[in-house]
């Protein structure tokens, strides 16, 4: 037998004097975890197989479980960490390129936590959420730039397509075949009662959910699956997707096994194929082709619905999206490199791109220098993780953010990590018609309404709390923000004084 | 009935709103000065374009019929769902991206990128077929349909430039020729056409000829390449979970 060079990375605790031996961790683990031995009559495990879903955990009638990292060590180094070794041992072992989910685990800033909020004192008096009237709707699109009249005197009050949220909070995109219907499902209908949207990411429209349309944003990418006539009028905006925070400068790939029947009727493609969005769109090499893009979308859906263009929050961002706002997109998104994934090369993952914070706050200042910020709204993504993330992207220049890891926690995700292998315990990053049922839309869709409603009434307080009483007045409202041992590098980028100034 | 609209210097806006909106099913354009986005995502017309149309031509056409007579630009049938454009002339670059159904027929030679990423579904199949001779590119990420090229007037060199078929991993491709294509990426594989290739085609090659005249039996009496990808799961041996 070979020799393992590495252990498991999980160790499964299971409490003897609290297991009843119900079984159920067994019946619940897709990864074949627990099992029964009958002539020990004990419960067992293969600790090896373990991913840290915590499903097991949450199931246990006695609460007889805990899964702990394997306590194990290494030699200690800094450089060639535990970690680095096993994955050494891995691509020795096959020759492959490694292959994670979500978004990167690495200790790199996170400037949210560095971003310190202003409240007011004695003068400009706050207000209470409770008892005063608070605006969390916003408007996406092109802003007019200033009143044009008609021929007969009158004003000029045609307006180009936007979308109207009530919060500024949309679900960002989540394809069906990286997540599984009931998740797309539910997203889909917390969308419709929150007043938001959600966005099918690149993996086509389920029939079933076109009468979600009003409320949905249907993406194009550059495998354009799923992309047709139908598609187009069904959605409320259009988004192109040009990249992805988590995997910027490759594309995506949904492997064969993934492809059932249903997610092959979605995406128009045969069983069992693999489905392969190439890194670049092939037709777009500049702005001039984008535009190209643009057009021929608003020309198809005449122009009745705002086009959005995605992007990777890269080194040059803020230029790119000084061509983007040029190119007759109406909404930017800013997809910063923590941002989640089903499935990126881990070395990608884990080291290309920049944080959103650094990009929304280079691209708002670019965009007001060069006197078209009106020509565009700007949508902050990757890793806005709570209403405070929210209220801090806003006043750096966002008009509104894209969630998706959160709406994942909410659905039961437990964030391991193990979403590319396809067998989500909590039914979600799967097709496995048997775990999928696990999640039930009713409860997904309740448990995103909360959630949305829980962050909305936080960002109500904080506004609050510094006397304003609507996002647009917070938006790109720096004075507001103060950083907190952060570099005066890092200070000028993000366009804020030093806490204490 | 027909609707006749002379293009000019239309802006394309209005140019496409007039086709969207005639209420005839039969369109004819005439003056055509580059005008993008011709027939995008329109369905159950007849447009017929004199002169030569701009980029995007007939972009996620869902099943009408456009006949160019002149030279079309690029990106010609992005996306394109349903329904045929023939185009009397020559093509620019990457006509049939991302395709699922529906033919693209030209006369002439066509640019770079023909073809990519083609698919196919069900009884979904396109076709992009070409008369003369492709630039490199041809047929990246094919994932499925047919691509014929003709190569009528190049019979003394390959008439499909390199890298043809990079990525490609369904579908076939036909190439009317005695010359191997240089460069041909390791995951596909190239046969001599025989009998019951040709037949394959032959419908297309005759649509062809119906088209733009010529001889179907002589043009299939030649020597065919067929080229096919090794498998449908390219990538599948290259990750490990992490
Ligand atoms: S679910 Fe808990 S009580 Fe049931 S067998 Fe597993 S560890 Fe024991
Ligand atoms: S979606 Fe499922 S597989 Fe992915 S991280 Fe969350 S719990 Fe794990």
């Amino acid at each position: 037998m070979p020799v393992n060079f590495f252990p498991a990375e999980f160790e499964v605790v299971r409490n003897a004097d609290k297991c009843i031996k119900c079984r159920a961790c067994e019946r619940q683990c897709s990864n074949e975890v627990h099992y029964y031995d009958a002539d020990y009559d004990k419960m067992l495990s293969k600790d090896s197989s373990c991913v840290d879903c915590q499903r097991c955990v949450c199931l246990c009638p006695t609460g007889a479980l805990k899964i702990r990292p394997n306590e194990n060590a290494f030699r200690k180094s800094a450089n060639y960490t535990q970690q680095l070794m096993i994955e050494n041992y891995r691509q020795a072992g096959t020759g492959a390129v490694l292959l994670s989910s979500m978004g990167t685990p690495k200790d790199y800033p996170i400037y949210w936590d560095k971003i310190l909020i202003n409240a007011s004192q004695v003068t400009n008096p706050s207000i209470d959420p409770l008892r005063e009237p608070m605006e969390t709707k916003v408007f996406l699109g092109k802003k007019p730039s200033g009143i044009k009249k008609n021929p007969d005197g009158s004003i000029n009050t045609e307006m180009t397509p936007y979308l109207e949220l009530n919060t500024p909070i949309m679900f960002s995109a989540m394809s069906y075949g990286s997540i599984s219907k009931n998740a797309h499902e539910s997203l889909a209908r917390a969308a419709t009662e929150l007043g938001t949207y959600y966005n099918t990411g690149e993996g086509g429209l389920h029939k079933d959910f076109y009468k979600y349309g009003p409320n949905t944003i249907v993406q194009v990418a550059s495998g354009r699956f799923g992309v047709f006539k139908d598609y187009l009028d069904a959605g409320a905006a259009i988004e192109i997707k040009m990249g992805q925070g988590a995997k910027p400068g490759i594309g995506g790939h949904l492997p064969g096994a993934k492809i059932r029947e249903d997610v092959s009727k979605t995406r128009m493609i045969p069983m069992g194929t693999d489905a392969i969005s190439p890194a670049p769109h092939h037709d777009i090499y500049s702005i001039e082709d984008l535009r190209q893009l643009i057009f021929s979308l608003k020309e198809a859906s005449e122009y009745k619905k705002p086009v959005i263009v995605k992007i990777a929050a890269v080194h040059n961002v803020a230029a790119i999206a000084s061509g983007i706002a040029r190119s007759g997109a109406d909404i930017i998104a800013i997809d910063g490199f923590r941002g989640g994934t089903g499935a990126a090369p881990t070395r990608i993952r884990d080291n290309v791109g920049i944080p959103i914070e650094l990009a929304l706050a280079a691209v708002d200042q670019r965009l007001r220098d060069e006197g078209i910020r009106n020509e565009v709204s700007i949508v902050a993504a990757g890793s806005v993780r709570s209403a405070s993330d929210c209220v801090k992207a806003i006043a750096l220049g966002a008009d509104a953010v894209y969630i998706a890891t959160p709406t994942l926690l909410a659905m039961g995700c437990h964030l391991c990590r193990s979403c590319h292998a396809g067998k989500c315990n909590w039914g979600i990053a799967t097709q496995r018609p048997d775990l999928v049922k696990r999640l039930n839309p009713d409860v997904g869709a309740q448990r995103l309404v909360n959630l949305v409603h829980a962050w909305d009434h936080e960002i109500k307080e904080i506004m609050g709390g510094m006397g304003i009483n609507s996002v647009e007045s917070l938006r790109g409202n720096r004075l507001m923000l103060r950083g907190i041992g952060l570099s005066q590098k890092e200070l000028d980028i993000l366009g804020i004084l030093h806490a204490g100034e | 009935m027909s609707a006749k609209i002379t293009a000019g210097d239309m802006h394309f806006k209005e140019l496409n709103r007039l086709i969207r909106e005639s209420a005839e099913s039969e369109i004819i354009v005439d003056d055509c000065l580059g005008q993008r986005y011709i027939g995008s995502g329109v369905s159950g017309k007849h447009i017929i374009i004199n002169g030569i149309p701009g980029n995007a031509l007939g972009a996620y056409l869902d099943g009408s019929d456009i006949t160019v007579y002149g030279n079309a630009q690029d990106a010609t049938g992005d996306t394109m769902n349903k329904g045929t454009i023939v185009i009397h002339g020559n093509c620019g670059d990457a006509p049939g991206y991302g395709m699922r159904d529906g033919k693209i027929v030209i006369k002439g030679s066509a640019g770079y990128r023909c073809g990519i990423h083609m698919k196919q579904y069900m009884d979904k199949i396109p076709l992009v077929l070409i008369g003369g001779k492709v630039g490199d590119f041809l047929a990246e990420y094919q994932a499925g349909g047919r691509i014929v090229v003709l190569g009528i007037g190049f019979e003394d060199i390959c008439p499909v430039g390199s890298f043809c078929g990079t990525g490609m991993h369904g579908g076939a491709i036909y190439i009317r020729t005695e010359h191997m294509p240089k460069s041909l990426p390791a995951q596909i594989s190239i046969h001599d056409a025989d009998d019951s290739d040709k037949e394959a085609i032959r419908a297309d090659v005759e649509l062809y000829t119906q088209s733009f005249g010529g001889n179907a039996d002589e043009l299939l009496g030649s020597h065919f390449y067929k080229l096919i990808p090794n498998s449908a799961n390219p990538y599948k041996q290259l990750y490990v979970n992490n």
